[in-house]
């Protein structure tokens, strides 16, 4: 029975005593020690965190690098075919400016040409007519050289009138 | 001549031990060989008498027997009776030969190896005074939780002085422990936001029993006192434990007491079966954690102390046989005591997490 009969001594010293050790132990050893894993968990986590966050904005580092280089790129293609454009636009231009100028300057030259074979062609006419008149009057001087001639060839255009 | 020389050294040798013991704060007490030589033949060694004598509890710290003389630290006796206090030491009973002040300890009866009063008629019924001795076990109590004071304090200073870096030395034994019981003990069982409140408890308890558990295996002082498999003190720990978990009940616990959701209501009324059932469930929780850690730390001491016994017991029918049979028990307690070693910190964890269990059912919120 002894052995399993509680004491009423063992239980009051047992109480009081553990109690205690219970409240002091809460005070002076579960409170800080259980605060400090607490904190030091805290502080690990913490720099768990801080490193992904970093790995993280590597990453967005990264692809923004990649980003910008893609639009740098792009910007650049553009650029060219922008440029491409222009140039293409300007020799079009100037190629068309150029026939232009060439024919106003072949039409100008034919222009010139008809008025210089115009005048050429009155000049020649003048000259022609001058010519006949000088050939004609020498014919009729060596026609009518001799009176008996003369006198033939008015008879003969007297005919001509008076037959008309 | 060699004689002379050899008692000179016997003597000196136990004059050593002598100093020492009484340096360490006792006085020794020396049963006196000359009072009542009156039982000269040997007495029969009783296996029963002597494990139970080692499980008890005691007014003296047995540390050993030189030849018929035990070695005890007497301890001091507290008795309160009709309204005065005694305070004497337990030296002044002479191991229960003498009585003191009027009062004795009962060598039989129901309150056999207790401090009576001095009773000259056998008739009467023994009367016992309101005894608060330092007996062994108080004093196994008190150096236990002085042990647990000074370390769990020196850690906790360690904590401080190495802020947020590794933990080392001590520190680094105890942590895991403390983490084990945080995580896999209190926080599954009561929960990530009400687990804070119990801890201290749950750590003190857990570190109570198993460093008493481990205590009690070591078979000289300052180990050797059965204080987790004295049903005294597993009272005490099974009843902080229903009374932290009556003070810190909510409504939803109670509800679930009297009106069980889930039951039919047959069970409820007209009859109050299943409140009825709760309701005594309330004190067989603690009542349960009390047995189951008293029932193995002293069932663990018996075995291991039956199989010193055994030695004894065949060592009374002849002295080789004694021998012969030593290898086998010594093998046997060998293996009981590794065991026990695992049952220590099984124990220490059943009972925190039971413990941690109950405060759970006690604080848990309705779904």
């Amino acid at each position: 029975m002894e052995l399993v009969s509680p004491g009423i001594g063992l239980i009051f010293w047992m109480t009081l005593s553990f109690g205690i050790v219970l409240f002091i132990l809460k005070k002076f050893a579960w409170k800080p020690i259980m605060q400090s894993l607490k904190d030091r968990e805290a502080t690990i986590d913490d720099a768990l965190n801080q490193a992904n966050k970093a790995r993280e904005e590597m990453k967005q580092l990264h692809f923004d690098n990649e980003k910008l280089l893609k639009e740098a790129k792009e910007e650049r293609n553009a650029i060219l075919k922008d440029a491409r454009k222009v140039r293409d636009s300007v020799i079009e231009e100037s190629k068309l400016k150029a026939n232009e100028e060439a024919n106003r300057i072949v039409e100008s030259a034919k222009e010139s040409i008809q008025n210089e074979k115009m005048a050429a062609i009155t000049d020649l006419k003048n000259q022609i007519a001058s010519l006949s008149i000088d050939i004609a009057e020498k014919i009729l001087k060596q026609e009518l050289s001799e009176d008996k001639k003369q006198e033939d060839y008015i008879k003969k255009l007297m005919d001509e009138v008076n037959i008309n | 001549m060699i004689n002379t020389d050899r008692s000179k050294q016997m003597r000196m040798m136990r004059n050593l031990i002598l100093s020492f013991l009484i340096v360490v704060n006792t006085s020794i007490l020396a049963s006196n060989a000359n009072t009542e030589h009156a039982e000269p033949e040997k007495s029969e060694y009783n296996a029963g008498e002597a494990i139970i004598g080692h499980i008890v509890d005691s007014y003296y710290w047995h540390i050993m027997d030189v030849g018929e003389k035990p070695i005890a630290i007497p301890l001091p006796v507290i008795l309160v009776d009709e309204g005065k206090l005694f305070v004497f030491s337990s030296a002044k009973f002479h191991h229960g030969h003498e009585s003191y002040k009027g009062f004795e300890i009962a060598h039989d009866g129901p309150n056999k190896n207790k401090i009576i009063k001095v009773n000259r008629d056998a008739h009467t019924e023994q009367q016992l005074p309101l005894d608060l001795s330092i007996t062994k076990n108080v004093t196994a109590i008190f150096l236990s939780l002085i042990f647990i004071c000074i370390i769990f304090i020196s850690v906790a200073k360690s904590y401080k002085k190495r802020l947020g870096k590794t933990p080392k030395g001590l520190q680094s034994f105890i942590e895991p422990l403390i983490i084990f019981i945080r995580d896999d003990i209190a926080k599954s069982s009561i929960g990530e936001k009400k687990h804070e409140k119990f801890m201290p408890f749950l750590l003190t308890v857990f570190f109570f029993i198993l460093i008493n558990n481990l205590l009690g295996l070591i078979p000289f002082f300052p180990g050797g006192a059965n204080v987790t498999g004295n049903v005294s003190v597993t009272l005490v720990l099974a009843l902080f434990t229903f009374v932290i978990t009556t003070i810190n009940a909510n409504k939803n616990y109670w509800v679930h007491i009297v009106n069980t959701p889930g039951v039919p209501w047959w069970l409820k009324f007209p009859v109050p079966l299943m409140p009825i059932v709760e309701i005594i469930g309330i004190f067989t929780k603690p009542f349960v954690l009390m047995v189951r850690l008293f029932a193995n730390i002293t069932a663990g001491h018996i075995i291991i102390l039956g199989f010193m016994s055994l030695i004894f017991i065949f060592g009374n029918m002849s002295v080789g046989l004694g021998y012969g049979i030593s290898v086998v028990s010594v093998a046997f307690a060998i293996f009981m005591g590794l065991l026990e070693l695992l049952v220590a910190f099984i124990q220490a964890y059943v009972f925190t997490l039971l413990s941690a269990l109950y405060f759970g059912m006690a604080t848990e919120e309705h779904h």
